[in-house]
C-alpha cells in the first residue's frame, strides 16, 4: 500500500488527532474519543443537528461540523457504523434541551445503531427524531425507495436541517425541512477503480481498467452495471439519464447541483463532468440555483464521482443560502 | 442430567474469542467479495476488547457472555455489534442466576438469541444472514435432545446443522442488509455473518463438550 498509515488498525483514531488540531477554533472533543462536536454545541433552546457514519468518507462525515450545520457527529471505524453508545454520546453533546434532529444514512448498522441509541437517549429524556438519508437512485428500483443507500445527498440534508435549527426551529420543522431535502435529491454514482481499507491492506474489489461501475456505493458496494468507459461527456450523461427522470425533475424546476469526487479522481475532471452534467440540466429546462464541485463525500481512494440534484422550494433556497462554517462546505452570505 | 457450571464455563466465551481472532483474515476475504471487507476486523477488535476487560479466573460463564455482549453492543458498531450484541446478550440474559447450565438451559439459550436477532431487522431464514446458520442449528440441537440423544451428541449435531447452513447461503441472494442491493450479484459467495456465526457455534459446540458432567 502506497499510503501514509502508522498502525492500520489505528487509522480513524491517528486522523481525529490531525483534525481536531486543525480545526481547534470551530470543534472540540468529548470524553468519547469516537464523538466530535463543534464549540457551540448544546445551545440551550436550540435543536442539536447530529450525524454519524463510518469513517473514510472525508469530508465526510466530521467535516460538515460547523456553524449552522452539524453540531456533534459520531465517528465508526473505516467503513463502519458508530457504535450505539457514539450515537447516544453525541446526542448528549449536541444537546440543548429542544431536541435532537439526527440526520443519517440509510445502512443497516447505522439504522440499528441509532435506534439503540436513541432508547438511551430518550430514558435521559433527550427527544431525538430521525431523517434516514436514501438519495441514492441505483441502489433500489423506484418504488422501493425507502431501501436505498444514503450518499452525497446527506449533505444537503445537514445543510438544510441546520440551517433550519440555527433559524431557532421546533424539532418537528428541522426533522419536516431535513426530510422535504432528502425526499427532493436523488444521486448516483460511478466508479472506477476499487479502495483498500488500511487494516484490510488489500483492495475491496475490483473495476476492469478500460470499464466504469455504475451505481456504485460509496463503500465500493457493487453497481447496477459495468459498462466499457466512456469519454467524460458520456459518463455525464449516463449521469443525468440516471438521476433526472428519477424524481423525475422537470422543466422550470430550480435546483442544487453537487458533483463530487471518490478520493482519487483528479479534482479537474469533476469540472469535466460538471460542464457537460450543467448543459445537460439546463437543456431539459431547468435551473441550477447553486453548484458544488469537489470532494465533497469520497469514499478512501476510489476513483469515480457522485451527481446529486436537489429540487428546491422557496424554503430550501433559502437553507442553502444561509451562511454556514464547516470544512466541507462554507457558504457565504448570498 | 448432564451439563456444565457456570463458574467453570468462561473458557467457552474464551474459546469465542480465539475462533474471532484466528479467522479474522478469512472473515474479512469472505466479507469482502459482496460487502466492504471488514467484518473480520471489527469482529476481532470487539472480540479481543473483551479479552482484556475480564477477569478470567473469577468469572462465570454468564458474566463473560455479558460483557462480551455490551463491547459488542455499545463500543462496535456496523451492523455485527448490534447483532452479535443482541445474541451474545439474550444467552447470558438465560444462564444469568443458574449454577449449572443443562442441556435444556443451552437450547433456551439458542432460542433466546434466534428471538433476539428476528427482533432486530426483520431478517429470517434464507435472507442470506446468520440465522441460516444460527437457526438450523438452534432446531437441530432441539431435534437431537427430543430424540433423547445426550448433550454432547446434541452439540455435535447442532455445529454440523451450522456448517450446513453456513454453506446454504452460497446459492442464497442477499435479502436485507448491505448486499441486499446487489440482488442476483449477491449468489455465489459466502454471507459473512453466516460464516462468522457458524465458527463461533462450532467453538461453542467445541469448547462446552468437554466441560459436561
Amino acid at each position: 500500500m502506497q499510503r501514509f498509515v502508522n498502525n492500520p488498525s489505528e487509522v480513524v483514531d491517528d486522523m481525529l488527532v490531525g483534525f481536531l488540531k486543525n480545526y481547534s477554533s470551530l470543534l472540540a472533543p468529548t470524553d468519547n474519543p469516537k464523538v466530535i462536536k463543534t464549540r457551540m454545541a448544546g445551545e440551550k433552546g436550540r435543536v442539536g443537528v447530529v450525524t454519524g457514519g463510518g469513517s473514510g468518507h472525508k469530508p465526510a462525515f466530521i467535516g460538515y461540523l460547523g456553524r449552522n450545520m452539524v453540531d456533534a457527529v459520531a465517528v465508526g471505524e473505516i467503513f463502519s457504523s458508530p457504535p450505539a453508545k457514539a450515537f447516544y454520546d453525541a446526542f448528549r453533546a449536541a444537546d440543548g434541551g429542544a431536541g435532537i434532529a439526527c440526520l443519517y444514512g440509510n445502512y443497516a448498522g447505522d439504522n440499528m445503531n441509532v435506534k439503540m441509541a436513541r432508547e438511551l437517549a430518550e430514558e435521559d429524556g433527550i427527544k431525538v427524531m430521525t431523517v434516514v438519508a436514501n438519495d441514492d437512485v441505483a441502489s433500489a428500483p423506484k418504488g422501493e425507495e425507502a431501501k436505498r443507500r444514503g450518499v452525497a445527498g446527506e449533505i444537503f440534508m445537514w445543510k438544510a436541517g441546520g440551517a433550519k435549527a440555527a433559524q431557532g426551529a421546533s424539532l418537528e420543522e428541522v426533522i419536516a425541512a431535513a426530510q422535504k431535502a432528502i425526499d427532493n435529491t436523488r444521486s448516483v454514482g460511478v466508479g472506477l477503480t476499487s479502495c483498500t481499507i488500511p487494516a484490510v491492506g488489500k483492495p475491496n474489489f475490483h473495476i476492469e481498467p478500460g470499464k466504469m461501475e455504475l451505481g456504485i456505493g460509496h463503500h465500493g458496494e457493487p453497481g447496477i452495471r459495468v459498462d466499457p468507459l466512456g469519454t467524460a461527456d458520456q459518463v455525464a450523461e449516463e449521469m443525468v439519464n440516471i438521476v433526472i427522470p428519477d424524481l423525475p425533475f422537470r422543466s422550470g424546476d430550480e435546483v442544487a447541483v453537487l458533483v463530487s469526487g471518490l478520493g482519487a479522481t483528479p479534482v479537474m475532471e469533476l469540472y469535466i463532468l460538471f460542464g457537460k452534467i450543467a448543459e445537460l440540466i439546463e437543456e431539459k429546462g431547468i435551473k441550477i440555483h447553486c453548484s458544488y464541485v469537489g470532494n465533497y463525500f469520497t469514499s478512501l481512494e476510489m476513483m469515480g464521482a457522485t451527481l446529486t440534484v436537489m429540487k428546491l422550494d422557496d424554503e430550501l433556497k433559502g437553507l442553502m443560502d444561509m451562511e454556514a462554517e464547516s470544512m466541507g462546505l462554507t457558504q457565504f452570505k448570498r | 442430567m448432564s451439563g456444565f457450571a457456570n463458574k467453570e464455563g468462561s473458557v467457552v466465551v474464551k474459546a469465542l474469542i480465539e475462533t474471532i481472532q484466528k479467522n479474522k483474515d478469512y472473515l474479512s476475504e469472505v466479507d469482502g467479495a459482496i460487502g466492504d471487507g471488514d467484518h473480520g476486523v471489527n469482529m476481532e477488535k470487539g472480540f479481543s476488547l473483551c479479552l482484556d476487560r475480564v477477569d478470567w479466573a473469577n468469572t462465570t460463564f454468564a458474566e463473560a457472555m455479558r460483557t462480551l455482549s455490551r463491547i459488542l453492543m455499545m463500543e462496535i458498531g456496523g451492523s455485527m455489534g448490534p447483532i452479535y450484541g443482541t445474541l451474545f446478550g439474550e444467552m447470558a440474559k438465560v444462564a444469568k442466576d443458574k449454577e449449572h447450565l443443562s442441556s435444556a438451559d443451552f437450547s433456551q439459550m439458542l432460542n433466546a438469541a434466534v428471538a433476539g436477532i428476528g427482533g432486530l431487522g426483520g431478517a429470517k431464514v434464507g435472507d442470506k444472514t446468520l440465522l441460516d446458520a444460527l437457526v438450523p442449528a438452534t432446531k437441530a440441537f432441539d431435534d437431537s435432545i427430543a430424540a433423547e440423544n445426550d448433550f454432547a451428541a446434541a452439540l455435535t449435531a447442532m455445529s454440523e446443522a451450522a456448517k450446513k447452513g453456513w454453506e446454504s447461503t452460497k446459492d442464497m441472494v442477499a435479502k436485507v442488509g448491505r448486499a441486499s442491493r446487489l440482488g442476483e450479484r449477491s449468489r455465489g459467495v459466502y454471507d459473512a455473518g453466516a460464516t462468522s456465526c457458524y465458527l463461533l457455534l462450532t467453538a461453542l459446540a467445541d469448547s462446552v463438550r468437554p466441560l459436561l458432567k
